[in-house]
């Protein structure tokens, strides 16, 4: 049929097929869809609908995987609740809290965070658990910084040697850190050797192992990666590698019952139990100490 | 909206008053841009003569594998030349990882199949019949194939455009092999995935408007290169 057509009147004919077809497909696709989500999810005690509680959290604490044992025994717990989290840099995270995008904030910057909720951005802030920073650098170590307990030291070292360190600079958590530890240590992070890359802890940690310089890093995140990476741990213990975590309820968030259901359970003793279990069996230590007062 | 506003204005400032970071940051874009699309401009036109022009056996096999790697995704591309260039890979005793020289191989890769399979298509719809009168008037091998490349002229210039267009836009590769670096390896593509992932929409916003000059401007002196020949008679 099409052969006996002039092109452009074939084209047309065609294009009007192709859209029938695709608005059919739509048709088809949302029927479908609005049938599954009437479906009860689980038998017997399966609630009538499950909502969805956004969480905006960072990157680090994604990447160390705690969320994927988090939020399946939050929904156990809390069955009409169902949470997802969005990971960004910590900036990004607050701006999604800022603009409602999400129901939840839950990142480690405490002077932000306090500063979210002064603007009322949020209700209340509470501690959930901390974990630590780490210097990693290669085996060689280069710096000569290894084993130290100092990590003012371990930087100057590092800056005066000239030794490539790379920077997440991403105004994260993570970063805002390590500029907290520069300025403790008196020193201007500039230089040949100072790599800011505005990127995530995932691909600052590969960058660094493919460089094999030194870079700042939450523990969690490097002992989740660190069977495909080329570094070690040179420095840990240092009080000020201490990285607190907290969570916020945004207000007015579109999921509000959802949301203060989640700041609830996060600092019950069931949750605590299990961030402070998080990390032993596969690393053997945990990976953040829960402390919820 | 506010924010594009807002972001309109960034951008008039950074481009009147910008920092040496931000000039810093179009440079390389420029940089990269210009030299993969010159690469993929002298790697690709001839391949996509060849197959356009000429008969031979695997042409039609050449055209597909030309038309497919336009089709690749760039991130792909970026992922195996970084896998390549790795320490871990075989060329990475080369030391060109997180470089500009990295995120050009990569972009010409890109850029290449996608100049080569224009260029064919364009020399291909040349008519048969003009090549063949200007050989029976005389004309030799070279001077039928340069007749063939002038008539093709606007689609081999839509060729090059369509190449640094999409060099220009690419994100994954060259966040891939160059890493995003300040100072060193940052292009405006991946500025603006950082200021986005920052939360400052409005900067990240204002970056892509440049990035939309520069495509404007590059495309705009291309298409008066070809009025001007039109002009004066050389199109």
């Amino acid at each position: 049929m099409l052969e006996r057509m002039t092109v452009p009147a074939a084209l047309q004919r065609v294009s009007l097929v192709l859209i029938a077809a695709a608005f059919l497909a739509t048709i088809v696709g949302c029927g479908g869809a609005t049938q599954d989500a009437a479906a009860p999810e689980a038998p017997a005690e399966a609630p009538a609908e499950v909502t969805e509680v956004v969480i905006a959290s960072t990157t680090s604490t994604e990447d160390s995987g705690l969320f994927e044992v988090l939020l399946p025994a939050f929904t156990d717990a809390n069955p009409e609740f169902r949470a997802s989290v969005v990971a960004v840099g910590t900036g990004q995270a607050l701006e999604i809290g800022r603009a409602k995008d999400a129901d939840v904030v839950f990142v480690h910057s405490k002077a932000d965070e306090e500063k979210f909720v002064a603007e009322g951005y949020g209700y209340e802030r509470r501690d959930v658990m901390y974990n630590d920073f780490v210097i990693v650098g290669p085996e060689s170590d280069p710096a000569g910084i290894a084993g130290g307990k100092d990590v003012a030291a371990a930087l100057a070292a590092i800056s005066q040697g000239g030794h490539t360190f790379v920077s997440r600079g991403d105004d994260s958590g993570t970063h805002k850190a390590e500029l907290r530890l520069w300025k403790a240590a008196e020193i201007e992070p500039a230089g040949e050797w100072y790599k800011s890359i505005g990127q995530g802890m995932g691909d600052t940690l590969t960058m660094t192992s493919e460089v094999a310089g030194y870079t700042l890093t939450d523990r969690g995140t490097f002992l989740s990666m660190r069977d495909g990476l080329e570094l070690a741990i040179a420095v840990e213990g240092d009080e000020r590698l201490f990285n607190q975590y907290g969570v916020i309820v945004v207000t007015d968030a579109s999921n509000a019952d959802g949301a203060q259901a989640f700041f609830d359970w996060v600092v019950s003793a069931e949750a605590q139990a299990i961030i402070g279990e998080f990390g032993v069996d596969k690393f053997g230590e945990p990976l953040f100490v829960p402390n919820a007062k | 909206m506010q924010v594009f506003v807002e972001a309109l204005v960034t951008a008039g400032r950074l481009l009147v008053s910008g920092s040496p970071e931000f000039w810093n940051v179009v440079a390389t874009t420029f940089e990269v841009a210009v030299v993969s699309t010159a690469a993929g401009m002298l790697l690709g036109a001839p391949m996509g003569f060849v197959m356009g022009a000429s008969r031979f056996r695997g042409r039609r096999l050449l055209i597909t594998l030309a038309n497919t790697g336009m089709a690749v995704p760039p991130v792909v591309i970026g992922l195996i030349v970084m896998m390549v260039l790795s320490r871990r890979g075989p060329l990475g005793f080369m030391g060109l990882l997180y470089s500009v020289d990295a995120m050009a191989i990569a972009q010409t890769l890109i850029s290449t199949p996608i100049i080569a399979g224009l260029t064919a298509a364009a020399v291909a719809s040349v008519p048969y019949k003009l090549r063949l009168q200007a050989r029976s008037l005389g004309a030799s091998r070279i001077d039928e194939a340069l007749l063939a490349l002038k008539e093709a002229r606007l689609g081999v210039l839509a060729a090059v455009a369509s190449g640094f267009g999409a060099v220009v836009r690419g994100v994954g590769a060259v966040m891939m092999v160059g890493g995003n670096i300040e100072g060193e390896t940052r292009v405006l593509t991946t500025a603006i995935v950082q200021e986005a992932r920052k939360g400052d929409f409005a900067l990240a916003l204002a970056f892509g408007f440049v990035l939309m000059l520069i495509t404007f401007a590059m495309n705009g002196f291309l298409t008066w290169y070809q009025h001007s020949n039109e002009r004066y008679g050389r199109a």
